[in-house]
């Protein structure tokens, strides 16, 4: 084959070998979110209450422990499951159910969830149950918001604060 | 044929046409791979003196290398990137050409295995790479990892919460630098050595040609298309459209379909079907070479001619008189009978009115019965023209070439004929030995025809010897797909065999007739 035309592919093949290196290195786009669309995130954690309450130790009882294990308050170490609902518009958006963590359930939730969402005016509702020895929920928040295409709308909560943030 | 097989061949074909057998690209798949690590690492050692590793930094200096620097900071930039992805294009394609031509399975089960393991920590090191630019794609990417993280049961907590409302830390930022800079690329020259450790004669530098040529090619896609970066990373947005590199993120967006543990599920089981691929369904192995001492005298040929290291040297063990002899392993051995033809005892001139027994030789086809084969062949042959085809049934099938002046020698590998056995058919009644073994730079086992070559010209002991006349041999390259074109070539060597009778019978009778 002429010298010419021999070069003329190799600069053939290059150029395809390039052109596949371009054109999956940033393409076809990836869609995480519709143009209209902004996420909704949960993100906390949280040390639910005990599943039991502590109960104080007779004087009898005491005495039957080693002097230095003598604690007043004889408290099961497992902890209650986190419950919590969300609701867009009354709308119910997520329905979640965490165990505690540790091999003994004894320690805190740790909540992350992502929920797509349409952008636009919502109300949001919450509403979280950790003691399972409370019916319905131990603490609850609503709020009206403006959510833009592509927002990322973070539910905080911390309950030495007073419960939800919303971000 | 297997099609897969076909078509990987027709299109190795091609690229001769285009690049010839020393620089075609798909025979140089890994040593190409190589090429690229490197100017990912040169280019990333210029990235790295302006690079700044804190989390509030690193985009601005990212920024700063791709714009400010006119072109030199963005070409590297664009390199670095490029050459990453051309470096899992490369691998991928490896890996496919050792599947599709059955180089996977067998003795190259551990070169496979090994391999496995190597293309995933190129893939992790691409991904803390975008993690490290710390824009909309790093934040998503870090996201998705913290979200894979999570779903292992290693650390409790949430890893994901690190990257929304409150940013992640600038110590965790530089960890991630240190796995990209220093952690992941020490894992990869590790693993690399690794999957090269069985071999001997490993190239891992890509031939200058295809070299120049792939530097230039990501030269000018660098300079008509330059890698950018998406927006700084915001936590308080979730980027709708990403321009993703799916060469290194392409899990990612399986995690819309499938949760993190399922995204787990599907790779670890992909990685476990490639990795046991090799014994699905295993390779029946030939039996090991076998080192006969009575005929070894310790040369050390077969050990420095064996492509899969399987042989050593070792001091005498049978009190002859020679310092050395060798030894095979047959874990390692191939079975390819190179050492074979490397063993210089294998000369079928000797012993010949009795058992020709070489130094180290093939169980299951001794070279005293090859030598047997070429006897016989020349003894039954027809015609004026008689031709002893020696082949590598690696090569491709050619037991229809059979025919009442020609008989098939077939061979484990091309690399497996002793020299002298050519001389010997030549002065034992051959008019003319054709040759065909795997297509130059392409040897099943490697090495094998590179071998001969070099026996022929001399360059490799045992040598084909200068009295062996050049013009009665031929030697044809040759793969599966390539049958007709064998046709052909055996057929013109026939006609030239002819020529050369005709002219010997004129030589005779011209001086008679003086």
């Amino acid at each position: 084959m002429h010298k010419l035309l021999r070069y003329g592919l190799q600069v053939f093949y290059y150029t395809l070998f390039m052109a596949v290196v371009w054109y999956f290195s940033i393409k076809p786009p990836y869609h995480q979110l519709e143009a209209d669309q902004a996420v909704v995130t949960l993100s906390f954690t949280h040390a639910t209450k005990l599943r039991e309450p502590c109960r104080r130790l007779s004087q009898e009882e005491l005495m039957k422990l080693p002097p230095n294990m003598r604690l007043s308050m004889d408290c099961k170490r497992e902890r209650s499951p986190l419950n919590l609902e969300l609701y867009l518009d009354d709308k119910l958006l997520t329905k979640v159910v965490l165990q505690p963590s540790g091999f003994h359930k004894d320690q805190g939730v740790s909540m992350f969830k992502s929920i797509k969402v349409k952008a636009g005016n919502h109300k949001l509702r919450i509403w979280l149950n950790d003691d399972v020895k409370v019916e319905g929920a131990t603490y609850k928040h609503e709020q009206t918001v403006n959510i833009k295409p592509e927002q990322l709308v973070l539910i905080d909560f911390n309950a030495g604060s007073g419960g939800f943030f919303i971000n | 044929m297997n099609p897969i097989k076909y078509a990987y061949l027709k299109a190795e074909s091609w690229f001769n046409v285009a690049f010839g057998s020393e620089l075609n690209p798909l025979y140089n798949m890994g040593r190409l791979a190589f090429f690229f690590f490197w100017v990912v690492l040169i280019s990333g050692l210029y990235l790295f003196i302006f690079f700044d590793t804190s989390l509030s930094g690193a985009y601005a200096s990212v920024e700063a290398i791709t714009y400010e620097q006119k072109y030199f900071g963005g070409v590297m930039r664009s390199l670095h990137r490029y050459a990453s992805d051309a470096a899992v294009i490369t691998i991928v394609l490896h890996m496919f050409r050792e599947y599709a031509l059955g180089r996977y399975n067998g003795v190259r089960w551990f070169s496979w295995i090994s391999g496995v393991p190597t293309l995933w920590i190129v893939i992790t090191l691409g991904i803390t790479g975008y993690w490290l630019v710390w824009d909309e794609l790093g934040l998503y990417v870090a996201m998705l990892s913290s979200k894979l993280i999570d779903a292992l049961p290693l650390i409790p907590g949430s890893m994901e919460r690190n990257f929304v409302g409150t940013q992640v830390s600038d110590r965790f930022f530089t960890l991630m630098a240190f796995l990209h800079f220093m952690g992941q690329p020490l894992f990869l020259v590790f693993a690399l050595w690794i999957h090269i450790k069985r071999l001997s004669f490993v190239k891992v530098y890509a031939p200058k040609g295809l070299a120049i040529g792939s530097l230039v090619a990501m030269l000018a896609l660098s300079l008509a298309a330059p890698a950018v970066s998406h927006k700084a990373a915001d936590a308080s947005q979730v980027t709708a459209v990403l321009n993703i590199d799916w060469f290194y993120l392409n899990v990612y967006p399986l995690m819309d379909y499938f949760t993190a543990g399922q995204t787990w599920v599907i790779t670890l089981s992909l990685t476990f079907f490639l990795m046991i691929m090799p014994w699905l369904p295993p390779k029946k192995r030939g039996p090991a070479a076998e080192v006969h001492l009575d005929h070894c005298n310790g040369c050390e040929q077969c050990a420095e001619d064996c492509p899969f290291d399987a042989i050593t040297v070792q001091a005498r063990t049978d009190g002859a008189k020679f310092e050395n002899e060798v030894k095979v392993n047959p874990d390692l051995c191939a079975s390819c009978g190179i050492c074979v033809g490397s063993c210089p005892s294998s000369n079928p001139f000797r012993q010949k009115k009795e058992l020709l027994v070489t130094g180290i030789d093939m169980p299951n086809r001794p070279i005293n019965d090859i030598r047997d084969q070429v006897d016989d062949a020349i003894a039954k042959l027809k015609g004026d023209n008689k031709i002893i085809v020696m082949g590598c049934e690696n090569a491709l099938d050619f037991t229809s070439l059979e025919a009442p002046n020609l008989h098939v020698v077939s061979l484990f590998c091309i690399g497996m004929m002793p020299a002298t056995l050519v001389e010997y058919a030549l002065a034992h009644g051959a008019d003319g030995v054709f040759i065909t073994g795997c297509r130059t730079g392409d040897c099943f086992f490697r090495y094998g025809n590179v071998w001969m070559d070099e026996r022929f010209d001399g360059r490799r002991q045992p040598i084909l010897r200068k009295r062996a006349d050049r013009s009665r041999i031929k030697v044809f390259r040759a793969a599966e797909t390539d049958g007709k074109q064998l046709h052909k070539e055996l057929g013109e060597f026939e006609n030239h065999i002819n020529s050369l009778k005709t002219k010997d019978t004129a030589d005779q009778q011209e001086p008679a007739n003086a």
